[in-house]
């Protein structure tokens, strides 16, 4: 299966308008001009917020379209990085708040994610399918209300407000547009690393082992060295993102890494689809304008009601995603390079 | 082929992003926000708070200054950031420029201090009590109309320990900013009386088994106070009862409140003679009341008798709108001088009069209550006594009480 992913860079060099695809040229530049027709609620509320989770559900993605380990714990991961900010950083709960600058307190909280990623990763791999989903649960329920009662490093309940996005290079972070394209560029790297990343010999192995750990295992490679090492991406990214977040909501508290929105993430990636990593971004923009808009729409009493039935609909009609969707009435798969998935036949 | 169907996919992308910022602007109509918990623990305070914003909008024909109410809700789950995130929603999208909410605690606290972002935002306090949301770097433009946890408890402590004679009390209630009002309130006059308050259990909103909580209350209390909100109350009290315990509460604010007394099952026996305090009293007989009452049930799946929370909502929307009325509905300079007025504001509610103090908190009369069955067999709140005209520092001089220091989990202490 691997074959197809090398044999694409063999043959005639292509330029670099079909090696991108004509989909991304024109998602990156309605991205990129996305702020001069949109206001500002629908610049960081809506766009912001929906790549914050795109990435967080981006890591779960990885772990689950190359891995085959399906995670609950990426919304207590990027919640790592998110109390980390609060407390190295500055916040004015009066707790902690170190007030150390953003420059190390954002690589430390996004290094700390990656680390206890991993530690999950390494709890979780011996086991599989069902069985990890139960650990990661379990992890994330054990943050969550381990965070809501411990006061000493967690600040209990309330957790921590007041958290700023930095003022660097003349620019304050969380204004609208700027905050738009940190946003922005943090997302297509990630988007771009893992694309990159699923084609590379560490991808192709990882999805091999998703595939059949024994005979990986029979031929020499370290199996479990390789998912925990996919849990330490997954962790880099989610971490990321749980920086923004914090930056985004400027506070963090338990209710953020609750398990309602740590399978909020899962509903998301599963919405989206979980075989391409655009998936994950596509969910997002779904749900968060479904939980934005709702209530708008059938009134405060019944639009959670709503939003299950809408997310019924669509896993009913297309057991993959949005993405499926839009596969089904794909006529032709076109095969440039850009467009691996995961089985690595393309999209 | 491939690229006009992906040219499609952006565009549609395009469309969807954009279509629903395009809203409707019309000159003759006030838009109020109104911030309350539709979804988790506290869903059915939520949506009593909900029909007291309503009795008030009512009560003036859905109109202020002679321009149309439009309300628009925002649901959170009683954790601060979703109280935020809701806020911000109807604040930077549907351009609301009168935020009445939100129901709980540490939701006040983190609109109080969303509301410091967005200067030429009217925020008006729902139901949410913490004592810090206006004690404690106060934001100019946050109102609070229906006093605090700790000045609800005006009574309690002194009645609990002269006339019940309870000498030690068991405090459980849940684990945030709001309880820990409570408690600070109760515990001000019960200890200050001479009693004293040897275990204090903190439960996370939303606990569903008490076991444990139960096991370790001392044997030796007298009494067990209780400030435990909603599903929690009841499941803790079920739960007390199940097991045997014997020991009378005294209940905090929202435990004997008319969304737990309408609760099912076997409660009552638990619960009868129960005393608390509160903004209201539902055998209060007074007219302006009894009218309140009235208008409240033509509301949907009202309650025999409107809860705090009702209350605490429709005093908030009354205020606004009696603001708005003020100033003649005009918001243009930001709303600087409806606030201006909103300070001053001092009107007669259901429940006596209220006025504000310097950091924007209401002065109201407090009502001592104890829990008694009616002539059709309903839990009701008989009223004992009324302590009139309560401050924030429950009449304690306001430097002395600031040293007494913020509420936590340990402060008071009176073991």
């Amino acid at each position: 299966m691997s074959n197809v992913a090398f044999s694409e860079t063999g043959p005639a060099r292509k330029n670099w308008v079909e090696r991108l695809g004509i989909g991304h040229i024109l998602l990156a530049l309605f991205l990129l001009i996305y702020p001069l027709i949109a206001s500002d609620f629908f610049l960081t509320t809506i766009g912001g917020y929906s790549m914050v989770l795109g990435m967080i559900a981006l890591s779960l993605m990885l772990l689950a379209g190359y891995g085959g380990m399906v995670s609950l714990a990426q919304m207590t991961i990027a919640g790592i990085a998110a109390y980390v900010i609060a407390i190295f950083g500055e916040n004015n709960s009066n707790v902690h708040g170190f007030g150390w600058p953003w420059w190390i307190a954002a690589p430390l909280g996004i290094f700390l994610a990656a680390v206890f990623s991993a530690l999950f990763g390494w709890i979780a791999v011996r086991t599989e399918g069902i069985y990890t989903i139960m650990i990661t649960l379990a992890i994330a329920t054990a943050a969550f209300y381990f965070a809501q009662q411990n006061y000493t490093l967690f600040n209990g309940f309330p957790g921590y407000s007041g958290l700023r996005a930095p003022e660097a290079f003349g620019v304050y972070w969380r204004e609208p547009v700027p905050f738009y394209y940190l946003c922005l560029s943090c997302a297509v790297i990630a988007y771009a690393a893992v694309l990159y990343g699923s084609r590379s010999t560490f991808g192709l192995t990882l999805q091999a082992i998703r595939d059949n750990p024994r005979r990986m295992r029979a031929i020499g490679y370290d199996v479990t060295a390789h998912k925990v090492f996919a849990w330490f991406l997954a962790g880099i990214i989610a971490g990321t993102a749980g920086v923004l977040l914090a930056w985004f909501n400027g506070r963090i508290s338990p209710g953020t890494i609750s398990v309602g929105p740590a399978i909020n993430i899962l509903i998301i990636a599963i919405i989206g689809g979980l075989r391409h990593p655009i998936g994950p971004f596509v969910g997002a923009v779904v749900v968060v304008l479904m939980q934005t808009f709702a209530i708008d729409i059938v009134g405060a009493e019944r639009f959670n009601t709503l939003i299950g039935l809408f997310f019924l609909v669509i896993v009913f009609i297309s057991p993959d995603g949005i993405l499926g969707l839009w596969d089904r009435f794909k006529p032709a798969p076109d095969r440039d390079s850009w467009h691996s998935r995961p089985d690595g036949t393309g999209v | 082929m491939s690229i006009t169907r992906r040219t499609l996919l952006a565009l549609s992308l395009a469309t969807g992003l954009v279509a629903p910022s395009i809203t409707m602007a019309q000159a003759e109509t006030v838009k109020i926000g109104l911030l309350a918990t539709f979804e988790g623990a506290f869903t059915v305070l939520g949506e009593d708070g909900e029909r007291g914003a309503m009795t008030a909008v009512e009560e003036f024909g859905g109109k202020a200054a002679g321009m149309d109410l439009e309300i628009i809700k925002g649901s959170s789950d009683a954790s601060p950031d979703s109280a935020v995130r809701a806020a911000r929603k109807l604040v930077e999208q549907d351009g609301v420029k009168i935020l009445v909410g939100p129901l709980s605690g540490d939701e006040g606290i983190a609109v109080k201090e969303y509301a410091k972002t967005q200067p030429d935002v009217t925020f008006i306090n729902g139901s949410s009590a913490a004592q810090d949301t206006t004690f404690r770097e106060p934001a100019e433009n946050f109102f609070r109309f229906s006093t605090d946890g700790a000045q609800w408890m005006a009574g309690l402590g002194t009645y609990a320990y002269n006339d019940k004679g309870y000498k030690t009390v068991a405090v459980v209630a849940e684990d945030y900013s709001f309880p820990y009002t409570q408690v600070f309130g109760f515990m001000a006059e019960f200890c200050k009386a001479g009693g004293t308050v040897p275990s204090k259990s903190w439960v996370p909103i939303g606990n569903k088994d008490y076991s444990s909580v139960i096991a370790a209350i001392p044997d030796e209390v007298d009494a067990i106070y209780v400030a435990l909100g909603g599903a929690d109350a009841v499941n803790f009290l079920s739960q007390y009862q199940q097991s045997g315990g014997q020991a009378p509460l005294i209940g905090g604010s929202i435990t004997v409140d008319q969304t737990v007394l309408t609760s099912k099952g076997k409660l009552r026996d638990v619960l009868i003679g129960t005393p608390a305090a509160g903004p209201t009293a539902d055998t209060n007989d007074s007219p302006e009341w009894t009218a309140f009452v009235e208008a409240y049930k033509k509301q949907p799946n009202a309650f025999p008798s409107p809860s705090l929370f009702a209350h605490a909502y429709y005093i908030g929307m009354k205020a606004a709108v009696l603001g708005l009325e003020e100033v003649g509905g005009d918001l243009s300079d930001g709303g600087a001088k409806y606030r201006e007025a909103l300070a001053k504001l001092s009107f007669d509610t259901p429940t006596g009069k209220v006025s504000l103090d310097a950091n924007r908190n209401a002065i109201a009369d407090i009502y001592l209550t104890e829990v008694t069955e009616d002539a059709d067999g309903n839990l009701i709140n008989k009223m004992i006594k009324v302590v009139e005209q309560v401050n924030q520092t429950l009449g304690i001089d306001e430097a002395e009480f600031r040293a007494l220091g913020a509420v936590s989990r340990e402060n008071p202490s009176c073991p």
